[in-house]
């Protein structure tokens, strides 16, 4: 029988098994939570200059294979990330597994009936029909986990109680996982939503505020990026990130469409997220913010691209940017090291 | 009674310790090496400045910076850890209220600070390698059979320096070997090699950044003449070396273990403090996170690694 996995990203692994649980029933091996193993195993098997998101992924594909999945699922983008699926085959075909990698989407484009295609070629039972009901509700659990997230994000550095916030929210995503339909899903989204609204924060009038762009997984993996925010958040700092599921599959197309007409910041794609991060740099500078932290995976090319216009833009308004580099090996106290350099100049610079 | 404040400043390279009083005069000053021993060269810094310390002071404050700032802020139970690059620059700025930019290249690491109205605006730290640093430079002298303090010496009398690669120390290196081997003069290659420290630091910490004067360099490559003969050379500016330079960070951190003092006395005596440190792994997922425990007197008193916060 074939068995289905997919690769970690954040806490998105919830929608992502809702979902393919309820398409392959049993057929699917939930991956187990990135840990340093996850790393290890990602950096053995690695081309050493590749980006870190590959490392990251390649280590939970074969945890996975090694807990018995043969079919397993890669995303693709707008950058080197399109060509990891047919490497990461081929390594796992090196290592004497095997394992099929599905491409979701090719040349920048989820081509439907090839993923179609493959599905059917896992389960014979496999109806259309199933994905699009439990997709639209995937799809929806996404936006509601990004709208919680959000909220988190600008609140969680003032709780009263430390860690209210995240407890809430691991209880409203094991409650996601038994999801009968939209209305119960609207109806757990609706509750959990007003609790987290209710827990008590001493917000003060003017709190230091930083934006966080950059590469996407580096971003969304709190692994990736040595709990960049949660540090944030320990040296009461309201966080705004642009970069979520949400965006990236329903809003990204659409905004930078309109940013490429209307806006002469930039003319360009620079592929993958660069151009977005100019325009959210944009964004934060006119809105406010005291600093901005730019972190991405090493080599990560489109954002290399989009480091000196974000410095140019940034550097007119006169607002702060921190560029960090995360490889699978960053030693932790070199970022610390100028992260709390940057929050001590930030709170000079505000209480001049 | 008087009050003073003792800064220590732990790089990787070296240990700088000074002890100033309510009018940030330096009562006592030591520059001890590293030498990979963080709190032995601690014990050994501060006995010194015990006995430099004269009669009739009281130590009201410490303040600890530097690459092993936290733990020996557990050892000397300071009331300031803080960063070197604030550091830096809280002491520069106490003795020279109008820089513009501070120019720090250390042992491993080098940064550049820029300051408007007393007030950090701006900073960069070298990325990923050591290119153009302290441990660099003292590396080639070995190379090249001179020692590191002689450098700046040699280099002035050269007119015609060399052109060494400066993005990479790799190459830097492998240009040097050939440079050398194809005869040229050792005044000129140490010139060379001085130009390039100063072209590897624009080029990657001060990358996009407007360097506007007064500018003061420090750290302990300040102390060579020749570096800065070619920052002054490129930048077009003059450039301040303090006479303090190598100590700058542990005065800034002094100066701000004065400014947040709890009113509680210290000792500089560490000879009955047993302090040690045990690295196990922990083994309980897959984590397998490196933990170090840190005993004062046979009292756990912190411990780092942990991804889940158990310990």
């Amino acid at each position: 029988m074939n068995k289905i996995s997919y690769p970690l990203i954040g806490d998105y692994g919830v929608p992502a098994q809702y979902l393919l649980s309820h398409i392959f029933k049993d057929q699917i091996v939930v991956p187990p939570p990135i840990t340093s193993k996850t790393i290890e195993l990602g950096v053995k098997y690695s081309p050493d200059f590749v980006c870190t998101p590959f490392k990251y992924t390649l280590g939970t594909m074969i945890e996975s294979a090694d807990k018995g999945a043969n079919i397993l699922i890669q995303l693709g983008g707008g950058c080197r990330y399109g060509y990891y699926a047919e490497l990461q085959e081929k390594i796992l075909h090196d290592l004497g597994y095997d394992v099929k990698v599905i491409n979701l989407i090719t040349k920048g484009k989820p081509e439907l009936k090839r993923i179609l295609g493959s599905f059917k070629n896992i389960n014979v039972k496999f109806r259309k029909s199933k994905l699009v009901y439990y997709g639209f509700i995937t799809m929806k659990m996404l936006q509601y986990m990004d709208k919680v997230d959000d909220y988190i994000r600008a609140n969680i550095a003032f709780e009263v109680e430390k860690g209210s916030f995240d407890l809430l929210r691991d209880e409203m995503l094991e409650k996601f996982k038994e999801t009968k339909g939209f209305t119960n899903l609207y109806k757990i989204y609706k509750y959990y939503f007003k609790q987290i609204k209710k827990v008590e924060v001493h917000k003060p009038d003017n709190p230091l505020k930083i934006g966080v762009i950059g590469e996407l997984y580096t971003l969304m993996e709190p692994f990736a990026n040595g709990y960049l925010e949660k540090d944030l958040a320990n040296n009461n700092i309201e966080i705004k990130r642009f970069t979520t599921a949400t965006y990236l599959l329903l809003k990204k197309k659409k905004i930078m469409k309109r940013a490429f007409r209307k806006n002469k910041v930039i003319k360009y794609h620079l592929g993958a997220d660069g151009a977005d991060n100019v325009m959210n740099t944009k964004w934060l500078c006119n809105h406010g913010y005291d600093g901005i932290i730019h972190i991405k995976s090493a080599f990560c090319t489109p954002e290399i691209g989009a480091m000196p216009i974000i410095s140019k833009i940034a550097g007119e308004k006169d607002v702060p940017v921190l560029f960090l580099t995360f490889d699978a090996n960053t030693s932790e106290i070199g970022v610390k090291t100028r992260l709390e350099a940057f929050y001590d100049m930030l709170e000079m610079r505000k209480n001049k | 009674m008087k009050d003073c404040y003792l800064g220590v400043d732990i790089g990787s390279i070296s240990t700088k310790g000074v002890i100033i009083d309510d009018n940030n005069n330096i009562i006592a000053e030591e520059y001890i090496w590293t030498e990979a021993s963080p709190v032995e060269a601690v014990r050994k810094l501060v006995k010194i400045l015990d006995e430099k310390l004269p009669s009739g002071y009281v130590v009201k404050g410490i303040g600890t910076t530097g690459s092993a700032r936290k733990l020996i802020g557990l050892l000397l139970k300071a009331n300031v850890v803080k960063n070197e690059i604030t550091a830096h620059a809280i002491g520069t700025v106490t003795f020279y209220p109008d820089v513009r930019t501070i120019l720090e290249i250390g042992g491993q690491d080098s940064k550049i600070i820029l300051i408007k109205n007393g007030i950090i605006t701006n900073y960069a730290m070298n990325t990923l390698c050591a290119a153009g640093t302290g441990a660099f430079l003292s590396s080639q002298a070995k190379r090249l059979g001179l020692d590191v303090k002689d450098f700046g010496e040699y280099a002035l009398k050269s007119d015609n320096p060399v052109k060494i690669a400066a993005r990479c120390t790799v190459f830097a290196e492998s240009d040097l070997v050939h440079k050398a081997q194809a005869g040229y003069e050792k005044k000129d290659i140490i010139a060379g090699l001085c130009k390039s420290v100063v072209m590897n630091y624009l080029n990657n910490v001060g990358k996009g950044k407007k360097i506007v004067g007064p500018i003061i360099f420090q750290g302990g490559v300040s102390k060579n003449k020749g570096v800065i003969k070619y920052f002054e050379e490129i930048l077009g500016q003059k450039v301040i070396v303090p006479e303090n330079s190598h100590l700058m960070g542990a005065i800034g951190i002094a100066i701000l273990a004065r400014k947040n003092k709890t009113g509680h006395t210290y000792s500089l005596e560490l000879e009955d403090t047993e302090f040690h440190t045990k690295g196990f792994e922990c083994n309980r997922c897959a984590n397998n996170c490196e933990l170090l425990k840190i005993y004062r007197n046979n009292k756990i008193v912190d411990s780092w690694g942990s991804k889940c916060g158990k310990y």
